[in-house]
């Protein structure tokens, strides 16, 4: 039992080094490491579609991390990465769209649509508050209160 | 008495009451198209661009390399390939009727694939192909863009990609869409 239980726990130990190792890959820096990761966050897997190459284990996913990888060790600037990946498969393998005309109204149009709402919401508030407040007669009020006041009595 | 109900309000602009209906019918417009597009076909960044710079050994004669260069010069096809994609051997049929019409020479980018697999497929259900270039690791599909095969370009006289059909092109694809393609490309080099 205790053999089996120390055995255990040096395997345990053993996972160490691995975890430093990010799926395979080393890095010289923990700073490239992580442009790496942040890289593999922002880039979409094109096969399957709503998981960045990080989370991705389709062949395509890895053969362009194996990419991300080369051009991040060789320290290319994450513009030129970005780049090099939209030139081949286009915008829609960034995450967050680039702001760009041809997108314009995605990236404008919910501010425009609220703009819209609160203007909107302005003019009705102020047509409403320039209406004249009710004028009540007190005589013809008071006739209607007698008025309901013998229906009632009636009842 | 009648004083008390009066509405003062003034009726709103029929203009103003037609606003809902209005944003509703763009809202459905942009919902039918929106929903009836297929999310699976990504537009290719390449179309217009020249063929990407590549040079690989061919499928048949694996010393001979299979370069950029060799298309050009005509309208061709490049078909990216495999033999563990089962769409592809659907679509074979239809590149070998394709090949049959000769109407357009056929190159395949033979993709992540060992080249025995690809000689024993081309050797039991024949070879549309007029060459192949053998892509063992993918990296020049990356190159072409590649996600999902089978993909097919249409590259036009002067090696620039005009067109790219993604996933099995049918019977139909090539009579409706390919095929046109390829004859306006022609007739465009010739004028």
């Amino acid at each position: 039992m205790m053999r089996k239980l120390s055995f255990m726990m040096v395997c345990l130990f053993l996972t160490l080094p691995v975890l430093a190792e990010v799926a395979g890959y080393s890095f010289e820096s923990e700073q490239q490491e992580q442009r790496f990761m942040d890289l593999s966050e922002k880039l979409r897997c094109l096969v399957c579609q709503n998981q960045s190459l990080a989370d991705s284990n389709a062949g395509l996913a890895r053969d362009l991390r194996t990419e991300l990888y080369e051009q991040v060790i060789k320290g290319n600037p994450e513009t030129e990465i970005i780049d090099f990946m939209t030139e081949r498969y286009g915008d829609f393998i960034l995450y967050q769209p680039r702001f760009a005309l041809k997108n314009l109204v995605l990236w404008l149009g919910p501010f425009l649509l609220f703009f819209i709402g609160v203007w909107g919401l302005f003019r009705f508030t102020k047509k409403t508050a320039a209406l004249p407040a009710a004028q009540i007669d007190a005589d013809k009020l008071q006739q209607v209160r007698e008025l309901l006041e013998a229906e009632v009595e009636k009842k | 008495m009648s004083q008390l109900t009066e509405n003062k309000e003034s009726k709103p602009k029929f203009g103003l009451n037609l606003l809902p209906l209005a944003i509703f019918v763009v809202l459905m417009i942009f919902f039918f198209v929106g929903l009836g597009l297929n999310p699976r076909l990504v537009p290719s960044p390449l179309i217009d661009q020249p063929v990407p710079d590549f040079s690989l050994p061919k499928l048949k004669q694996p010393d001979v390399m299979f370069q950029q260069m060799d298309l050009q010069g005509e309208v061709s096809l490049l078909n990216i390939w495999a033999t563990w994609c089962t769409s592809c051997r659907q679509e074979h049929e239809v590149l070998m009727k394709i090949a049959e019409s000769k109407e357009v020479p056929i190159y395949g980018l033979f993709y992540k694939d060992d080249p025995t697999n690809g000689s024993i497929w081309l050797k039991n259900l024949g070879d549309p192909y007029r060459a192949n270039a053998v892509d063992r690791d993918g990296r020049i599909g990356i190159e072409w863009g590649a996600y999902g095969t089978p993909e097919t370009f249409i590259i036009d006289k002067q090696g620039i990609i005009r067109y790219k059909h993604v996933g099995p092109i049918r019977w139909q694809d090539w009579q409706t869409v390919l095929l046109p393609m390829i004859q306006k490309l022609r007739a465009a080099d010739d004028a």
